[in-house]
């Protein structure tokens, strides 16, 4: 059974990368964006087991969609991921995860 | 009381990729390991040897203050704030990857081997407008001394970086005791062992060993080889 994780990070460039590594692996299906609504409307219609927090979020930003995404999802787990690639990726979702 | 981890150089994770071989002091990459994720703000501790002419293409980063030290060999380093760089051994390289960086990293030669300790710590600010720098260090000066080569403060010796963390390194004679105070409260030390055998509060470590201490305001060190060379990461032990 596939893990679906919600990447959301402002630099499209690290968005495309994080889009590739997590849906590298058979068992992970990645979603990323780098809007807030976008996020949002994609909690709205499907499941998600993880969002990781990425790259040039601002702290308001980032208490708004929160609470946005755990209105949606109660319980819903959000971490942040640092790094921008694959390096501390598979660490973070395991942890997060287990 | 001062409390300890101890992470023996056989015990680190390893990925040989054939042009790229690589130990893991903390969980990176494909190498998970639920213990050993961190050691306070400092998250990243590999020790890379890389063919000649080999190395990353051009990859992101963010949020995560990089720190490159060449042990033997040269990198050359391009990204996407338009620095061209090359570091070589007896320098040391510092990126704030902040709210998004590209780079590429290249052993600078064809025909030599490079090895590299490539550190990565957790930043105390999230989204800083990324910025690099390079230091040629006083190599001399580190002789039965812990040089510091790293700090929060920009006009203070070494780079400098995101976060309330101080970089020594030391190259010692056989036998050579002294005392490292940390530098502030709350922070612990991650000693590595470069070169040699050394003791540290009662440990022995060999080479590319790494001891964890925290809890406490000094380490005790004593040189057991005549080539005993190592680096102190003095590290908050809360993450931000």
């Amino acid at each position: 059974m596939q893990t679906t994780i919600l990447y959301i990070g402002r630099d499209t460039e690290i968005t495309a990368v994080m889009n590739r590594l997590l849906n590298a692996r058979p068992e992970w299906k990645g979603l990323c964006v780098c809007k807030n609504e976008e996020a949002i409307s994609i909690c709205k219609e499907q499941h998600i087991d993880l969002v990781l927090l990425g790259n040039g979020i601002d702290h308001e930003s980032e208490i708004e969609m929160k609470n946005k995404l755990l209105a949606l999802r109660p319980g819903l787990k959000i971490i942040q991921h640092y790094g921008g690639g694959s390096g501390l990726l598979y660490g973070e979702i395991m942890s997060a995860l287990n | 009381m001062s409390q300890f981890i101890l992470h023996k150089e056989n015990t680190r994770g390893h990925a040989n990729h054939g042009w790229l071989d690589a130990h893991h002091s903390f969980s990176f990459a494909n190498y998970y390991n639920p213990e050993r994720m961190h050691f306070g703000v400092l998250r990243v501790l590999n020790d890379d040897s890389i063919d000649g002419g080999m190395g990353f293409g051009s990859h992101p980063h963010d949020n995560m203050e990089i720190i490159t030290i060449p042990l033997a060999g040269a990198i050359a380093h391009k990204d996407s704030m338009g620095n061209s760089a090359v570091i070589k051994n007896g320098e040391i390289q510092v990126m704030s990857a902040g709210t998004g960086v590209s780079h590429s990293e290249f052993n600078a030669n064809a025909d030599e081997q490079l090895n590299l300790l490539q550190i990565w710590l957790f930043p105390n600010k999230k989204n800083v407008t990324p910025r690099y720098d390079q230091q040629t260090l006083d190599v001399a000066a580190r002789h039965n001394n812990f040089q510091q080569i790293l700090s929060p403060n920009a006009d203070d010796a070494g780079v400098w970086i995101h976060q309330d963390a101080w970089f020594s390194l030391g190259k010692f004679d056989e036998g050579f005791e002294t005392e490292y105070k940390i530098k502030k409260a709350g922070n612990g030390v991650y000693a590595f062992v470069i070169n040699g055998e050394v003791t540290i509060n009662g440990q022995v470590l060999s080479k590319r060993d790494g001891l964890g201490v925290w809890d406490t305001d000094s380490i005790s060190f004593k040189a057991n080889t005549a080539d005993a060379e190592v680096l102190l990461m003095d590290v908050p032990m809360e993450l931000n």
